[in-house]
């Protein structure tokens, strides 16, 4: 995965509560294969009427935030769902931070996964960078190593769980980590079956 | 190793102890996961662990079930859309190729995964399960430590049967005192996401204690466990008790005799110890909640039934307010009219939230010898509790209604298995998402009981099951 640093980009105003995974990515996309791409995917239904067509209802579909890479948003940001397919979406349409009051915990923990910062802010602050970027403000530089955000007035802090921050940092693979400890699980295997006889499943 | 310990623990951590492997400095623990649940969605897990070249680990701890994307009616003769075939089939081949037990689509136990699995006896208290789907913290009905994971982490677990897990901060959610007669575990969830909010228990692991939830059958605390995540919540937990036990006994991989007995001694010791702290500690009074309905797009936007939809112009929060304004418009509803005058277009009973026996019996109940004004879906939990409740007669009481009774699986629940409401459609559920286009584009989704379901079949709009209980419960 590659690491996050710094990140200086086009920035996009969603100024919703609770956008759901099932918004971020309707569950009927979700057969297709991710080899195909999911950005497309993003917001679909938010973003297009019933047949099809583009409405120009987001700001994601301004011409003057083409190539966006970091999106704003009210609270409790990825709620529901636990698919990854949400992650998927955002970041093969080229998302690498997504700035909210709160996330969802699964979404924050598969967004980690992804290279992908869920950028927590204070409420107002949300507040505060919605209303600059609809004010016009194209971008932000959102800085992981300061946890800092920078563009709109006075820097903003926010906050990443530091697990998160590190393999963001890092662009850490959780399994490679995993797997040279190998010795570790053997080990904890060979004593639980004694001390948990019961659970493994009969038959 | 943190094992054992003697310092006063909770459940949650009584469990979280005993599976810690290892533990980095910089937080998280390296937890062994006990059972690993997968379904048709997980292709991208072992789309992963064919990239890395991997072997699943522990088969013997992985077990599949196809829910998600079954068709609920016409399954014999072969599939007939092409991408759910494909689905159903990958999952298929890849428990194949790894030596993973299925329960498929042909198999008499098939239904949905968490209902399948508590009633396998595959879910015990005291283990970690984990599976690519929200409401795994269903599992902890039995005081088992359950959570649903995205792909990344399904193939983490896959090849290494362990998952790095930072430990989430302690809540407790205490009901007390006695449920009035046509209240149950579905009103007492959405009533504690109403106050706390859908985001209320983020980071943290509930255990759900008091009078009211230890009166709780099996089947109930289920329905509590699985909306632990439609208020944040990380997971969900209920002390074992002798309700636990009974319902264990003689279930096919559950243990047996001694070994039993054993698991029994043990699992009764999981309890909270008395003096054992939580972050966060919240009582709700049982006696006071009334049958719940969801008015808007969140989980969180549930009232009474003898309620009124809400004004945004008398909220006092800006962004509350907002939200309220769009969910109302989304939901074709206007501020401050009696919920009993919304006119719902379809009903649907199931998903993993509320198609376990129980929820067939007390919509059957209310349903039997009554009528619906419109058309619905009874889709049950597993293909066994189909099959019980055709034994007990419930499926006769639903088609007499005038509602379809249909095969098992995620249904009308998810959106992506041909079951949906049409756009613009109002449906009363008893599902556990009133998200935007949860159920089909353009659906709009109120949560409710089983019971209150068929309340609202009858008579057409949202409607209070009370008095169409009184004599028959």
């Amino acid at each position: 995965m590659e690491p996050f640093r710094r990140l200086e980009a086009i920035a996009c105003p969603l100024p919703l509560a609770s956008v759901d995974t099932d918004q971020i990515i309707p569950a009927r996309f979700m057969k297709t294969p991710r080899s195909e791409g999911y950005g497309r995917f993003l917001l679909h239904d938010l973003r297009h009427d019933a047949e099809g067509r583009p409405t120009g209802a987001l700001s994601l579909d301004d011409p003057t935030r083409a190539g966006a890479r970091i999106l704003v948003a009210r609270r409790n940001f990825g709620a529901g769902s636990s698919r990854e397919a949400a992650v998927y979406a955002l970041v093969d349409y080229g998302i690498r931070c997504v700035i909210a009051p709160s996330f969802g915990d699964i979404f924050a923990a598969n967004a980690a996964n992804n290279g992908l910062l869920p950028a927590a802010v204070a409420e107002e602050d949300a507040e505060r960078l919605l209303l600059a970027l609809e004010s016009g403000l194209a971008g932000l530089v959102v800085d992981l190593e300061a946890e800092r955000i920078e563009g709109a007035g006075e820097a903003i802090a926010f906050s990443v769980d530091p697990v998160v921050r590190t393999k963001l940092l890092n662009g850490w693979d959780d399994l490679d980590l995993t797997l040279s400890r190998a010795d570790a699980i053997a080990a904890f295997t060979a004593a639980d079956a004694e001390r948990r006889p019961w659970a493994r499943p009969r038959g | 190793m943190p094992y054992p310990r003697s310092a006063p623990r909770t459940l949650f951590e009584k469990v979280w102890d005993q599976h810690v492997v290892a533990s980095r400095d910089d937080g998280p623990d390296l937890l062994f996961i006990d059972r690993h649940l997968v379904h048709e969605g997980s292709h991208h897990a072992f789309a992963k662990l064919r990239e890395k070249g991997l072997p699943v680990a522990r088969p013997d701890l992985t077990f599949g079930v196809a829910d998600h994307y079954v068709p609920t009616r016409n399954r014999s003769g072969g599939l007939a859309d092409a991408g759910v075939r494909r689905m159903v089939d990958q999952l298929s081949e890849n428990a194949r190729a790894h030596g993973i037990r299925l329960f498929g689509l042909d198999d008499p136990r098939q239904g949905i995964v968490h209902v399948v699995g508590p009633e396998q006896g595959l879910t015990l208290p005291g283990l970690t399960i984990v599976c690519g789907d929200s409401h795994t913290s269903t599992h902890g009905a039995f005081g088992a430590m359950a959570f649903g994971i995205g792909a990344s982490d399904v193939a983490h677990v896959l090849a290494t049967q362990t998952l790095w897990q930072k430990r989430p901060r302690r809540m407790r959610i205490a009901f007390e005192g006695e449920l009035m007669p046509g209240v149950g575990a579905k009103d007492m969830a959405l009533s504690w996401i109403a106050r706390l909010g859908a985001d209320g228990a983020r980071g943290h692991a509930i255990e759900y204690a008091g009078s009211a939830v230890r009166a709780l059958s099996m089947e109930g605390r289920l329905t509590l466990c699985n909306l632990s995540i439609e208020g944040g919540g990380r997971l969900g937990m209920i002390a074992p008790d002798e309700t636990t036990i009974r319902y264990l006994e003689g279930r096919p991989f559950a243990p047996t005799g001694d070994l039993f007995a054993r698991a029994a001694e043990d699992w009764l010791a999981l309890a909270s110890d008395g003096s054992a702290a939580f972050d966060r500690e919240i009582v709700l009074a049982a006696g006071e909640i009334a049958p719940v309905v969801t008015w808007g797009t969140s989980p969180e936007d549930a009232l009474p039934i003898t309620g009124e939809t809400p004004d945004p112009g008398r909220m006092a929060d800006e962004g509350r307010a907002a939200h309220a304004r769009e969910a109302l418009a989304y939901m074709g509803l206007v501020p401050g009219r009696p919920l009993t005058e919304i006119a719902v277009d379809r009903v649907f009973i199931g998903s993993c939230t509320n198609s376990r026996i129980e929820d067939l019996r007390a919509a059957a109940a209310v349903l039997a010898g009554r009528k619906a004004r419109v058309p619905g879906l009874v889709s049950p939990g597993s293909s066994l509790v189909k099959r019980q409740a055709e034994e007990e007669g419930l499926d006769r009481i639903f088609v007499e209604a005038g509602l379809e009774w249909v095969e098992s699986g995620c249904s009308m629940c998810v959106g992506m298995n041909g079951d949906i409401v049409a756009p613009g459609e109002r449906c009363a559920s008893t599902t556990n998402r009133n998200f935007k286009g949860r159920q089909g584009p353009g659906a709009r989704t109120h949560l409710m009981s089983p019971a209150m379901v068929a309340a609202a079949a009858i008579e057409g709009r949202l409607a209070d099951a009370r008095p169409y209980l009184e004599g028959r419960i």
